[in-house]
């Protein structure tokens, strides 16, 4: 017999009953909750007289509405009718069905992504799921974590369980050291862009390797996070002793007994030497330059040292003309360098790369610098308790010195639903994880890059290669 | 949910590959607290010129397809977020099917939850749908899910596969939670192993 993989051995652990046709029935541990993918399951509950299974398996919060400038006002100062009314929606939802609410004056408040793993409520080997695409980012800690539409947030709630079809094992092995300033973002956009945005469709990636093992928690989460955009269901890396040193003591994990109870069973948890994955690949991480996105898609990707592809080098005709589109889009001109693009707007932040040492990185950068004049910048933290780290190592007067707006914490410019967004024909330099058309507002222009990436964007006025940046400073 | 047996209906073709929810329904829809009302958003920044006036030739707006319950794609549609709006918003507007080379996995799932039959066709097959479609309302298309077949204007007769529970679903309008909920036991069982794993 072989051996079994680690999303495999997830699998088996949640399944409840397994279905004749080969779907299963499984088991959710932990269930978090946003305010604009949840009003329509609670309504459902409601209208079919329904309750909430295990309500202190859920946890929710608001963070794709809320606006981030000065919040002393409260919920009752939100601008937006609409943004407030859902906001007051989830606290209303959340009392009525005895859920914990994060509200958005607490400290803890956060990108729930974000949030989740700070507070030690995402553990290894659970199966966690979230109205949310980027709950992949989750998988960083070893646990099988994906999004589900509002028809599953409300058959998780009535339930605590979901109907899944079993996906593909996909084994992303990274090898090598990643140079300096080779951050785990480039080596998503690197995967993404070697497998495309439908490469993963099916699977669930384990992402294994030397240069996977000495990613921090907070890289294997922006790795994890952005194999959505690879298409796949969940992202998976084993949990190992960073995982434990960075859960441990947080106020949600085990505690005493239970948590070396806990630890021993975490051990079990990876992928047998003789697993069998359908699909596997290995990327060299020491090849990597810094990379960004010239398209509208996240596998447009190219090195900070390329040019801006031309369509007619592309034979395949709906490609070309995909191409065509997105160039179109972007205002961009096939064979300009990447360097010679100028930007207008930065944004640092987003669950992909809004935590304490994101933060650091760019701070890194932006120390003693000034944002250029034809840029306006800003750094939206991930978290209340982030932005609180953040300001006791001063962060936040470097970004302040620099001319980096300060932010409260949440979505943000990630998906502009508030009031940050991009007008129409801005070029944005940007650490989040989607740059479709539109994403950051109407007629946007989004470019995905590493926070060090970013905020040498601001300081040039142009993407910059962080590489030769550092040699100059 | 509503039952989906067979459609006779107008197919429009979207000759865009990657169509993402953005593109589907962009953020600032979002906002609301209830599942209809969405379908005079669907597609809107393609649709509509940012003063709100129709974009004359976005395939939706052409008289030929105003009326279509049927889309055609490019390959990866649906990829982006699991906003479930994305399936409410063409539901709303009467899209009942949709038809491409491959989807993106919540999407796809999003669909069969609303009464919305996503289907997987090989290139050449999506390829000649298109071409038919391209004639607008003189090529209706029927899509019969008890048989799991596409007839095309011509006569032509293409198969498709699909997920034999979500097919039952779909052919009986069942309701995936009270189903599971019947299933009450076995969840009951498997919480009480639970107490083995405390931090569970
Ligand atoms: S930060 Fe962006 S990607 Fe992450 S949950 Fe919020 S909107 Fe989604």
């Amino acid at each position: 017999m072989t051996g079994t993989t680690l999303y495999d051995k997830i699998w088996n652990a949640h399944q409840v009953e397994a279905q004749a046709d080969g779907n299963g029935l499984l088991y959710i541990d932990r269930h978090l909750v946003h305010e604009v993918t949840s009003p329509q399951a609670f309504e459902g509950l409601r209208m079919s007289g329904r309750n909430v299974r295990a309500p202190h398996k859920v946890l929710a919060l608001a963070d794709h509405n809320i606006p981030t400038t000065d919040r002393t006002g409260g919920v009752e100062a939100i601008a937006d009718p609409e943004s407030k009314l859902q906001i007051q929606t989830l606290e209303k939802n959340c009392a009525e069905f005895g859920i914990e609410y994060v509200a958005m004056d607490d400290i803890r408040q956060g990108i729930v992504h974000v949030t989740g793993p700070e507070q030690g409520f995402t553990l290894p080997g659970l199966t966690i799921v979230c109205g949310d695409s980027h709950t992949s980012t989750h998988g960083a800690f070893g646990a099988l974590a994906h999004g589900i539409g509002t028809s599953e947030v409300e058959h998780v709630l009535a339930t605590q369980t979901l109907i899944q079809s079993k996906a593909k094992n996909f084994r992303i092995n990274v090898v090598g050291d990643a140079p300096d300033h080779v951050t785990a973002k480039d080596i998503a956009l690197a995967i993404i862009g070697e497998i495309g945005t439908a490469g993963g469709t099916g699977y669930v990636l384990e992402y294994a390797g030397p240069a996977i093992e000495a990613l921090s928690m907070e890289g294997r989460m922006t790795l994890c996070n952005m194999s959505i955009e690879a298409g796949a269901r969940a992202g998976l890396v084993a949990p190992d002793e960073k995982t434990y040193a960075f859960l441990e003591g947080r106020a949600k994990a085990p505690k005493g007994e239970d948590w070396d109870k806990a630890v021993a069973y975490w051990r079990t948890l990876s992928s047998d030497a003789d697993a069998v994955f359908d699909k596997e690949i290995t990327i060299d991480a020491s090849d990597l330059p810094p990379l960004v996105t010239w398209g509208t898609s996240p596998q447009d990707v190219i090195s900070i040292e390329g040019a801006v592809p031309n369509p007619a080098d592309i034979a395949d005709e709906a490609r070309r003309k995909s191409t065509e589109r997105a160039l179109d889009y972007m205002g961009l001109t096939a064979g300009t360098p990447m360097q010679e693009v100028a930007i207008d707007r930065v944004f640092i932040g987003s669950c992909t790369n809004s935590r304490i040492e994101d933060l650091r990185a760019a701070a890194a950068i932006a120390k003693g610098k000034t944002v250029a004049s034809r840029v306006s910048a800003m750094v939206v933290p991930g978290s209340g308790l982030i932005k609180q780290q953040a300001e006791e190592e001063g962060l936040d007067k470097i970004f302040i010195a620099a001319g980096f707006e300060w932010r409260e914490p949440g979505c943000s410019m990630c998906l502009a639903m508030n009031a940050d967004k991009l007008a129409p024909g801005e070029r944005c330099a940007s650490t989040s994880n989607r740059n479709f058309e539109g994403r950051q507002g109407r007629g946007g222009r989004t470019h995905l890059v590493s926070p060090e990436m970013a905020a040498a964007a601001a300081v040039t006025g142009h993407f910059t290669d962080i590489r030769n940046l550092k040699a100059e400073g | 949910m509503q039952k989906f047996n067979q459609l006779t209906g107008i197919a429009a073709p979207l000759d865009i590959l990657n169509v993402d929810t953005d593109m589907i329904i962009p953020k600032q829809f979002l906002k609301t607290i209830q599942r209809s009302g969405l379908g005079k958003n669907l597609f809107d920044e393609m649709r509509f010129t940012p003063e709100g006036e129709e974009v004359a030739d976005f395939v939706l707006n052409q008289p030929a397809y105003r009326e279509a319950e049927i889309l055609v794609a490019g390959d990866n549609f649906g990829c982006g977020s699991s906003r479930e709006h994305a399936p409410w918003a063409l539901l709303d507007f009467g899209i009942r099917c949709i038809i491409a080379t491959s989807f993106a996995d919540i999407f796809y799932n999003n669909c069969f939850k609303n009464g919305i039959l996503p289907i997987v066709l090989p290139q050449e097959d999506v390829d000649k749908l298109m071409e038919d479609a391209k004639r607008g309302a003189n090529a209706t298309v029927t899509i019969d899910l008890e048989s799991q077949t596409i007839k095309g204007p011509d006569g032509g007769t293409i198969a498709f596969e699909v997920d034999a529970f979500r097919k039952k679903c779909l052919l009986e309008g069942l309701d995936d939670i009270g189903l599971t909920l019947q299933r009450g036991d076995a969840i009951d069982a498997y919480e009480t192993d639970l107490a083995s794993q405390p931090w569970r």
